[in-house]
């Protein structure tokens, strides 16, 4: 069984200090966040301390936090009409925070069995780059190929930075949040050519569900009817059953209470150990 | 004296053996692969980006559609994401039924895989055998679900309802006779539990029969032993995962190590090859077939044993019954917000994995808040295991490239996403 979430993080503050901060997260999972320039000498203390060892990287995300918790919808306030079901095409971008890239590492050791999210920030929001980890973990060749590929992150040292997914010849980095869903360009067989060619897009972007953000207050631990004590067991108990907490733990929870107690209960130990 | 120079051959993206839309750059000397550069892309249809327009439930069907051979598996892993950050744990029979329906898809897509396999590398009966299984099989997805492939079944907070107290039947036709359609609806006169149970019974026998046209088989062995050979460590560091890695002798698999659902309640081995190669992972296949079919039963008996919900009791991320819907206004209410709004997962991230049937299926999972996810990152085995096919083949003649493809059980619905 893996060691707890909180043993872990303790163990890699004593090995890494200041170099990582943990960030908020499920109370079942670890994640840190390591500034661009100590990545490398940060992975590759995760890989090659005996007592962390992360040997495996299993995934490698590219994520744009451009428009970040921003709704299309405005659902607390209604004008005169009601409200409104318009969705501004035109509005401007927002920047959430300072920062727009991220790369997101989930490493696994297999010989002690625990996860890690690694979180690194591109300081560029136009051209990102970061060091490139394949001389830590081959696996992460594709996985960087993908990221640079699909949101124009650059790998510095990566030995063959070329696209992967898209198109020969694509133009653009198309997972981008300011790149339309529809894409840019579309194609067709021209008859008089012979040949297939590029045109700008004939269509029309629409929003079919608008994105809309409620503030839930099921998931807000101020308004749960519980009392201090029984929230600072629950948390305890959410903290204590690592790993494995969503499918064992929460699986015993389950059993004993009923689906929408449980509920409840699970929400209040996110929101306590994530605030 | 001529010039002797290496030949750049374009294996694909339309060649029988290259399991899709795969394209591969083979530099050879001879016979010999000097370097092999899979293209990969062609099937790229944006399914996260997609996801990302979308309400949470739209997406489930998406899901499906990366590994197409592996269907319920990948939506287990989105909707176990979706299910932490909601914070809700579905009742036990939804997990029993998910562990059934993951472990009748992991049979499903070894039998495809070692059909398919064997056909590449020259063994023509085995297809034929392993797609009879297959029907009975894709015939439980068509029971639960309606369809016989993309199922849709899973949901967060449980699956979408429970198992059928009957089995649909053939009808006699043009093409089959009464006495044909009799002999084939023998089994279909009960539940569908009932069904899976008949099934159980006898597929360890369909097993042998596959081993006995392949495991001892000389042309067989001469094909896949030490082809394809990756040590422990090296599975390691390429990120491989599954059968992959536990044909490399590793002893890992989420099910026993971080269970989830109801694997920790029930019995079964993980078997590990030796060697690393071709006919190690084909072993390890095979058996694991062996321990699917075993936890299957188990799951079965439970099933009969306890009926239950199958679903959360919770309006806003399952709908309402229809009875409900037609008198209450507050259904009515809930039922349309469902179905257009969605809900709203509050803000975070998780990384959800499952052991699916090629390895590691995970799905990184963001939201802030809102009724759609803002990024959906789904980690596919089959994208790690391609990215080494490189590596794998150098040194090896071109035939085998054909052997290490099938042993790498590619689908490009994953790959390429």
């Amino acid at each position: 069984m893996p060691a707890s979430i909180e043993q872990l993080s303790a163990l890699i503050g004593t090995v890494l200090g200041e170099r990582v901060r943990r960030y908020a997260s499920l109370p079942e999972e670890l994640s840190l966040e390591v500034a661009a320039p100590e990545l490398l000498s940060v992975a590759h203390t995760l890989r090659d301390d005996p007592q962390l060892s992360f040997e495996m990287l299993m995934d490698l995300a590219g994520v744009d936090y451009l428009d970040y918790g921003r709704a299309e919808w405005r659902t607390t306030a209604a004008t005169v009409s009601g409200f409104s079901r318009g969705v501004n095409r035109a509005a401007a971008h927002t920047l959430h925070g300072q920062r727009r890239f991220a790369v997101v590492y989930q490493l696994l050791s297999v010989r002690h069995n625990h996860r890690l999210r690694l979180r690194v920030w591109c300081e560029e929001l136009e051209d990102p780059v970061v060091d490139s980890v394949t001389g830590i973990w081959a696996g992460a060749d594709w996985f960087e190929r993908e990221a640079f590929d699909l949101f124009g992150i650059l790998f510095r040292g990566h030995p063959d930075l070329r696209r992967i997914l898209t198109d020969y010849g694509f133009i653009g980095h198309p997972f981008r949040k300011d790149f339309p869903l529809i894409g840019n360009v579309e194609v067709r067989y021209d008859p008089q050519l012979k040949r297939v060619v590029y045109e700008p897009v004939s269509i029309e972007p629409r929003t079919l569900v608008p994105r809309v953000i409620r503030h839930d207050n099921r998931y807000n631990p101020a308004l749960q009817d519980l009392s201090p004590d029984a929230r600072a067991d629950v948390t305890a108990a959410a903290a204590g059953v690592p790993g494995a907490a969503a499918s064992a733990g929460s699986a015993a929870a389950g059993a004993a209470a009923p689906p929408a107690a449980t509920a409840k209960v699970a929400a209040t130990a996110k929101g306590a150990a994530g605030g | 004296m001529a010039e002797i120079r290496n030949l750049t051959l374009n294996f694909g993206p339309q060649h029988p053996a290259a399991h899709g839309v795969l394209r591969l750059v083979l530099e050879m000397d001879g016979e010999v692969i000097q370097k092999a550069d899979p293209h990969i892309g062609l099937l790229h249809r944006g399914t996260e980006k997609l996801a990302e327009s979308k309400p949470f439930n739209q997406s489930i069907g998406y899901m499906d559609r990366l590994d197409y051979v592996s269907m319920m598996c990948n939506e287990h892993a989105y909707v176990m994401a979706i299910e932490r950050l909601l914070g809700i744990t579905p009742p036990p029979r939804a997990r029993y039924i998910r562990v059934l329906f993951d472990e009748i898809t992991r049979i499903l897509n070894h039998l495809m895989w070692l059909g398919a396999h064997g056909l590449d590398i020259g063994a023509m009966t085995v297809f034929l055998f392993c797609f009879r299984e297959r029907e009975d099989l894709m015939d439980c997805y068509e029971a639960v679900s309606g369809t016989r492939m993309h199922a849709t079944y899973y949901r967060p907070g449980g699956v979408y309802r429970d198992l059928p107290e009957v089995m649909p039947k053939y009808q006699p036709s043009r093409w089959r006779t009464q006495h044909e359609v009799d002999r084939l609806n023998r089994a279909r006169a009960g539940s569908l539990l009932d069904f899976i149970d008949a099934f159980t019974q006898k597929f360890p026998a369909c097993i042998d029969e596959y081993e006995t046209l392949l495991t001892d088989n000389r042309i067989w062995k001469q094909r896949t032993v030490n082809i394809g050979v990756v040590p422990p460590e090296r599975a390691m560091q390429l990120g491989f995962s599954g059968p992959m890695l536990r044909g490399s002798g590793v002893a890992w698999d989420l099910r026993k190590k971080q269970p989830y659902e109801a694997y920790a309640d029930l019995d079964f081995d993980i078997p590990i090859g030796v060697n690393g190669d071709c006919y190690d992972r084909y072993l390890v296949r095979v058996a694991e077939m062996r321990q699917s079919n075993r936890i299957i039963r188990q799951c079965v008996d439970w099933l009969r044993a306890n009926p239950g919900a199958v679903m959360v009791d919770e309006r806003k991320v399952r709908p309402p019954s229809r009875e409900q819907m037609k008198e209450k206004m507050e259904s009515l209410i809930h039922h349309f917000k469902f179905f257009t709004e969605g809900y709203c997962v509050p803000e975070g991230e998780t990384y959800a994995a499952v052991e699916a049937p090629k390895g590691e299926f995970g799905v990184y999972l963001v939201s802030d808040g809102a009724n759609k996810p803002y990024r959906v990152k789904c980690r596919a085995p089959g994208f790690a295991h391609l990215s080494a096919l490189g590596e794998m083949v150098q040194g090896h003649m071109l035939a085998d490239v054909v052997a290490v493809i099938g042993t790498q059980d590619i689908v490009f619905g994953e790959v390429d996403r």
